[in-house]
């Protein structure tokens, strides 16, 4: 069991999601990192999709009544187990009782835990993690949780550290054009991919939402309904940009201008209100 | 997209493609081949009115765009009458919803009426969105199509039978919502232990039946 003494700011199970529900209008959430939580992951021996603990903002305090494996990956945050400093991207040993103290992060927004054998909270519909949009999944962590923890499999621990990966102070995205590019003015793609866009505090697990320059329709009315996917970035009539994260609402009927490569959203998910980005048109992801 | 053509296929993102059917009735039926053939890979295939998205992780973009054109293409052309083995779902209503008088109102029927033609045709699930097995139900008497409520309910109960503007639904789970609500069903929609969860899928049919209260 872990005892969840303070969860911080806002903290949920996360998992890889519900994929293959979105015709019934299930979002598939899951991390919104992802790459942070399989690398936790697999740092503790488990299968990548087991699920962990996102913390935003880091900021919780843990205690594990018995004894078990961990490792913290995603946003870097000062950690403290029992009292002692404890390394981020390493297996780390807990011993029964101990408690471990999660620091605010020095850069980036999300921070995952992973304990070996898992966080075991009820599944539904074939995942742990808890969708803010239909509030799917187990709700987010209040003070007095207890979580169980899951069988370790016979995977070993096979590493001692990674290199955690860098937070760019101004990113530069990829994005796939389209598919609905041909909605947006000349003026409005130079602009997409020419001037700085902000993160605001609007943002959360659906969607970054955007401050920058507005970007205009070359044409009137609407469409229909259409399939999302994670990282497309949709544009309401109002002109400003929301970068879709994994609890968006599966289908929409705003245009979609682009959508972010994988490793770009990996980028945006750690991005904080203030911080800002740049996006640029095809390519492999973040520079 | 008129039967025969090739359709248009956009890139949707590094793992999606979006299928231009141009209509819900071929995106129903592009729907239904894609999930018997479920082509490699497919994790997703969401129809909707005009479209159908196919999210397909780590596999051949392009084999895939070529596999889906020849699927949009035997969709287009000229349907069965009537696709077999789709039975209707019959959803019993008690018609009591708080917006019933207002909706007669609003359409110059007697309530009676609004009853008559809302139980009276059938109706086809669209697509889903909103809300986990929320389906927005197409080809509702034309007479029925009512404006949204100027301000949404915060609370609609599970169950709640709607309409508005070409749409009729039922309330899957409590949300917030600003459809008329003309009724309620016993009938569980959606049960996330159920497999599949909702009995509503883009493409079932539906019919209401008025229930004793």
């Amino acid at each position: 069991m872990i005892d969840v003494l303070a969860p911080g700011p806002y903290a949920t199970i996360q998992d890889l999601g519900r994929p293959g529900y979105a015709h019934l209008g299930v979002p598939r959430s899951g991390a919104a990192d992802e790459r942070a939580l399989t690398l936790a992951n697999r740092l503790v021996g488990n299968p990548e999709g087991h699920a962990g603990i996102e913390l935003t903002f880091g900021g919780a305090r843990l205690r594990f009544a018995d004894p078990a494996w961990i490792a913290v990956t995603g946003a870097p945050c000062p950690l403290y187990l029992a009292g002692r400093v404890a390394e981020m991207y390493a297996p780390v040993w807990v011993p029964a009782g101990a408690e471990l103290v999660v620091g605010a992060p020095a850069a980036g927004l999300r921070t995952y835990l992973a304990v070996r054998g898992g966080v075991e909270v009820e599944a539904v519909l074939g995942s742990r993690s808890h969708d803010s949009l239909s509030g799917l999944g187990p709700p987010p962590l209040r003070p007095g949780d207890r979580l169980p923890v899951g069988v370790a499999g016979d995977r070993p621990i096979t590493v001692d550290a990674v290199p955690g990966p860098a937070f760019p102070a101004a990113p530069v995205l990829g994005v796939l054009p389209g598919p609905r590019e041909d909605w947006f003015t000349e003026e409005a793609l130079r602009a997409f991919y020419g001037t700085p866009y902000e993160i605001t505090p609007e943002s959360n697990r659906v969607g970054v939402r955007l401050r920058g320059a507005a970007l205009h329709r070359a044409r009137e009315g609407e469409i229909p309904s259409e399939g999302m996917v994670t990282g497309a970035v949709q544009v309401p009539p109002d002109g400003r940009p929301i970068v879709f994260l994994p609890d968006h609402p599966p289908t929409g009927g705003y245009p979609v201008i682009g959508v972010l490569t994988s490793r770009a959203l990996a980028v945006i998910a750690q991005l904080r209100p203030g911080d800002q980005v740049r996006f640029r048109p095809g390519g492999p992801g973040a520079r | 997209m008129t039967g025969g053509q090739a359709p248009a296929i956009r890139r949707a993102g590094e793992h999606g493609l979006l299928v231009e059917t141009g209509e819900l009735a071929i995106s129903h039926r592009l729907d239904a081949l894609l999930r018997a053939e479920r082509p490699p890979g497919v994790v997703e295939i969401v129809p909707g009115p005009a479209t159908v998205l196919v999210v397909a992780p780590g596999v051949d973009l392009a084999r895939l765009r070529a596999r889906l054109s020849d699927l949009a293409r035997t969709a287009g052309e000229a349907p069965p009458a009537r696709p077999s083995g789709t039975d209707t779902v019959v959803i019993p209503v008690v018609y009591d919803g708080a917006d019933l008088p207002g909706v007669a109102e609003l359409t110059g029927l007697s309530v009676r009426d609004v009853i008559a033609r809302h139980t009276g045709t059938e109706l086809v699930a669209g697509w889903l969105g909103f809300a986990p097995g929320f389906a927005y139900l197409t080809g509702l008497d034309p007479e029925l199509h009512v404006p949204r409520l100027a301000t949404p309910r915060t609370s609609v109960p599970a169950g709640a039978v709607a309409i508005a503007g070409p749409y009729s639904a039922v309330y899957p789970s409590a949300s917030p919502g600003g459809w008329r609500l003309i009724g309620h069903t016993t009938l569980r929609t959606w049960d996330v232990r159920a497999d599949p969860p909702s009995i509503l899928r883009p493409g079932t049919r539906v019919r209401f039946q008025a229930a004793g209260p």
